[in-house]
């Protein structure tokens, strides 16, 4: 590879933001080459600049945002002093871009074959009389079946990573000599992830095209790329082929960074830096706690929704004649039972639309189930009415920590509020320095500094509104508590932590987790029996060690191979 | 395919504290930053966009003549004065003076008061029937929201003005009936608004959270939901306060709401309109540019409003 010319070369990159508190530096004298057929991966944790720098590239930054210093040439051509008009030719035909959510990369009003068709024409790649035949022909490529059908579909009927697809045979339509992805995998499933990249790849391949791959994950650029750069708060940290960067990593943060991701045959006490003293409480109770009695019993569950538009009249009399009459109601949880023992630790696994957040959310009694019993410590809860289930004194027992730190907690409440709201509601703590008090208690059990306290949400980091949900759902000293993917919008170094704190919380008040989560390999640290959902069913259940290392049915296996591994 | 970087989120490099026990080590510096005091931002906007300064400095002229109205008029409203009827503007009388010879400077800025009265009551009437039936409706949804839909449909469905003469001719000729026939006709507007807010945050995590909690719906509503809607909310006021002046003066200017002598931009307008064409322009211009420039103040204001709550718009 070191002997294919240079295609990109970014040269001393100074990207500077005029924000309202003065200029803030996003991107400091970074350098980066890319040769012809190569593909780099740009690793860092969020604000680390990775993003910028390839705005940077193509030229994007929005207004408060300019190169400060540096030099970009591609292929000979300097970006940074182009005029305008070259770079828009520059874009699109010579450097493509893919971006994280496909979906709102893609007009949602606009068939993804006319989507496709008008990047062809825009371009030149084709005349209006044989543009539809080039689109299909473009689907086919990326490995989307049936691309005669699919031409006509709009993106809200496609799936994730089929959206994905689209984009990336947009990105490819005009035969770029770059394709920059922008996390192109992050909010798909592990399953589709593989698929995605390992079409990216091949089709990069096949043209001779170079890639950056511009990723957090640490595993995905070990597996895909020739050559890593890792990025920390603007700067390069590291640079070198991915082979030698896993093997014999350089710098202390490439190590930090390595150390949190989770991998196989890692102990949840690893994840965290090697310069942090082990805690103090390590409470192994797993043998304990089996022989307890069950807490939640599960059995039966259903939970059905109406398919709109089948059954209504209209309905009928529009179905095509050849058309099968559908069965009018969907099952999102079909017939499911499990149980969790007092102390115990549960991971519920799945892809998107597999059931397991309904699952919880029946589970939770914020959803009314439609058929099946849940037995709470010894009582049918899933009896009760979701709204009346709010008021009762069991819903301190049941509580739960939400996916997105940020989307669970008011904007308009400072952090004390929202920790302070389950207290004063379900508690018998009355009185506001009592409240108080019980809050900054709290903050200490999930090491958040007191003075965060009273900040608003937007003034929090992610990884401190985390710890913020959290204290929220063990202020009420619950039996039970449901973490439906508490750690997926955190960095890793971020996880590692809360994952611990998690583990350290648990030992300390002696709680019941049900974990929800796409990510097995995050499961494995925390849980002791690990559940494998699959459209509404369960497909796979047993001790995590012997599920991961054994697993009985196929889709487990399936999983476990989609989880890239950095050769560590 | 415009993914821009959000240059603060971008370039703010969080630091996350090692230890769990351990305060961030970039925390003091970005609680001065962040704790930006509330003189530091408003100077922040009003120089980003000097418009909104000048709206507001437009403001605050407005409320001054609402407030000291009577003291500051260099004549008397109501006192006519035959011998010096139809006076072009002078010296003497800055606007001119009228048919019965009152001064229009000093009834132009005592009308301010029974003007923005007639505004304020009626937008902050409009803003808690409208506000709290559209967020119920967006929350609650089902027959809530169908019944709220409806009655806003059906107030739609009629011209406006048509609609608000049709209600101060039922209900009676006074002030506080062009009030309540200014926030009927404006109902719609805040039903929409506060519904569209309210309908996407009825799912919201912390939603969820609250019900975890222990709250009950109605609590739900109050606490959680309301907060959230209020921003955009007291942007809807400021942009229907001019329409509401306008209403008003439309309403006065028909012979409807209030009576003459009472001064009153719209009346003054209508009286002043007959005048035009035999050439003393001023008796229905200087109300009627009073006006223009109170409604043209409240619109800007509503824009320069809806600038700071947009998130989006904050860098």
């Amino acid at each position: 590879m070191t002997s294919a010319p240079i295609l990109l070369d970014v040269q001393n990159l100074t990207v500077e933001f005029m924000t309202r508190r003065g200029v803030v530096r996003a991107v400091q004298q970074v350098n980066v080459s890319v040769a012809k057929g190569e593909t780099v991966g740009i690793v860092g944790e969020s604000g680390s600049g990775k993003s910028v720098t390839s705005y940077a590239v193509m030229r994007i930054l929005d207004r408060a945002g300019r190169i400060a210093e540096g030099a970009i040439t591609f292929s000979g051509i300097d970006v940074r002093d182009a005029p305008e008009s070259e770079m828009r030719d520059l874009r699109g035909r010579e450097i493509s871009m893919i971006f994280q959510n496909p979906r709102a990369a893609l007009n949602p009003i606009r068939k993804v074959g006319h989507q496709i068709e008008d990047v062809l024409i825009e371009h030149v790649q084709a005349s209006p009389s044989d543009a539809r035949e080039k689109a299909i022909e473009a689907l086919r490529r990326v490995r989307i079946a049936r691309p005669e059908e699919r031409y006509h579909a709009y993106p809200f009927e496609l799936s994730g990573g089929m959206c994905q697809r689209v984009v990336i045979a947009l990105a490819l339509a005009c035969q770029p000599q770059l394709l920059i992805a922008d996390e192109p995998t992050t909010g798909l499933d592990v399953t589709t992830q593989k698929a995605v990249m390992d079409l990216v790849v091949e089709l990069t391949r096949e043209r001779g095209m170079s890639t950056i791959l511009i990723t957090h994950d640490l595993g995905l650029a070990a597996a895909y790329c020739d050559k890593v750069v890792v990025m920390e708060k603007g700067k390069v940290v590291e640079a070198a082929p991915s082979r030698d960067i896993f093997k014999s990593p350089q710098h202390a943060y490439t190590r930090k960074l390595m150390r949190s991701t989770p991998r196989i045959g890692v102990d949840l006490r690893d994840l965290l830096p090697e310069d942090m003293p082990p805690p103090a409480a390590q409470v192994a109770s797993i043998d304990a706690a089996t022989d307890k009695a069950p807490l939640l019993v599960v059995s039966n569950l259903v939970k059905e929704y109406p398919r709109q538009g089948v059954s209504g009249m209209m309905a009928q009399f529009f179905r095509r004649k050849n058309e099968l009459p559908q069965s009018d109601v969907f099952r999102a949880v079909d017939g499911i039972s499990f149980e969790i023992r007092k102390g115990e630790s549960v991971g519920l696994v799945g892809e998107s639309g597999c059931g397991k957040s309904t699952t919880s959310m029946m589970v939770m009694r914020l959803l009314d189930p439609t058929g099946g019993m849940i037995t709470f410590d010894g009582d049918d809860i899933g009896a009760i009415p979701a709204k009346e289930f709010a008021k009762l004194p069991k819903r301190k027992r049941i509580q739960m920590v939400f996916q997105d730190p940020t989307d669970s907690l008011n904007p308009r409440f400072t952090a004390v509020r929202a920790i302070a709201d389950p207290i004063m509601r379900l508690s018998d703590i009355r009185g506001r320095a009592a409240v108080r008090a019980r809050c900054e208690e709290l903050a200490g059990q999930v090491g958040l500094p007191e003075d965060l306290l009273d900040r608003f949400s937007h003034q929090l980091s992610g990884g401190q509104k985390a710890r913020v949900g959290i204290a929220r759902a063990v202020a009420l000293n619950p039996e039970l508590v449901i973490l439906d993917e508490p750690t997926a919008a955190l960095d890793v170094s971020v996880q590692a932590v809360v994952l611990n704190l998690l583990q350290d919380l648990k030992a300390s008040l002696g709680m019941s987790y049900l974990f929800v989560s796409h990510d097995l390999n995050v499961v494995r640290l925390l849980c002791d029996r690990v559940i494998v959902m699959r459209a509404g069913k369960i497909v796979e259940e047993g001790l995590t060690e012997e599920v991961m290392s054994d697993p009985k049915t196929g889709y487990t296996r399936e999983l476990l191979a989609a989880i890239p591994h950095p050769p560590l | 395919m415009n993914r821009r970087p959000n240059p603060e989120t971008a370039a703010i490099a969080v630091t996350e504290p090692p230890l769990p026990t351990l305060a961030p080590p970039a925390a003091p510096a970005r609680t001065s930053a962040q704790h930006m005091s509330f003189l530091a931002h408003a100077r922040y906007v009003i120089t980003d966009n000097p418009v909104t300064g000048i709206a507001f400095g437009m403001f605050l002229v407005i409320a001054f003549c609402a407030i000291f109205g009577p003291w500051i008029a260099p004549h008397d409203p109501l006192a006519s004065n035959t011998g010096s009827a139809l006076q072009a503007p002078s010296l003497r009388h800055w606007f001119g003076t009228d048919q019965l010879g009152r001064d229009i400077l000093s009834r132009v800025i005592v009308a301010t008061r029974l003007d923005l009265a007639i505004a304020v009551f009626s937008v902050a009437l409009v803003f808690v029937l409208g506000g709290l039936s559209g967020v119920a409706a967006g929350f609650f949804g089902g027959w809530t929201d169908r019944i709220v839909g409806r009655v806003a449909d059906t107030i739609m469905a009629f011209p406006l003005f048509v609609l608000a003469m049709g209600i101060v001719a039922a209900l009676g000729n006074t002030v506080t009936n062009i009030v309540i026939a200014t926030a009927i006709i404006n109902f719609p507007l805040y039903v929409r608004v506060a519904r569209a807010e309210a309908n996407v945050r009825r799912e919201a995590g912390f939603v969820q959270a609250a019900r975890l909690s222990g709250n009950g719906e109605y609590r739900i509503l109050l606490t959680q939901i309301l907060p959230n809607v209020m921003p955009i909310m007291v942007v809807q006021m400021s942009l229907t306060m001019g329409y509401a002046i306008l209403n008003a003066a439309g309403l006065s200017f028909i012979g409807l709401g209030v009576r003459p002598p009472t001064p009153e931009w719209g009346i003054m307008v209508a009286e002043g309109a007959a005048f035009i064409v035999s050439g003393e322009w001023w008796i229905a211009f200087f109300p009627g540019l009073a006006l223009m420039l109170a409604v043209f103040c409240f619109n800007l204001l509503g824009d320069g409003l809806r600038d700071i709550v947009d998130p989006q718009r904050r860098t």
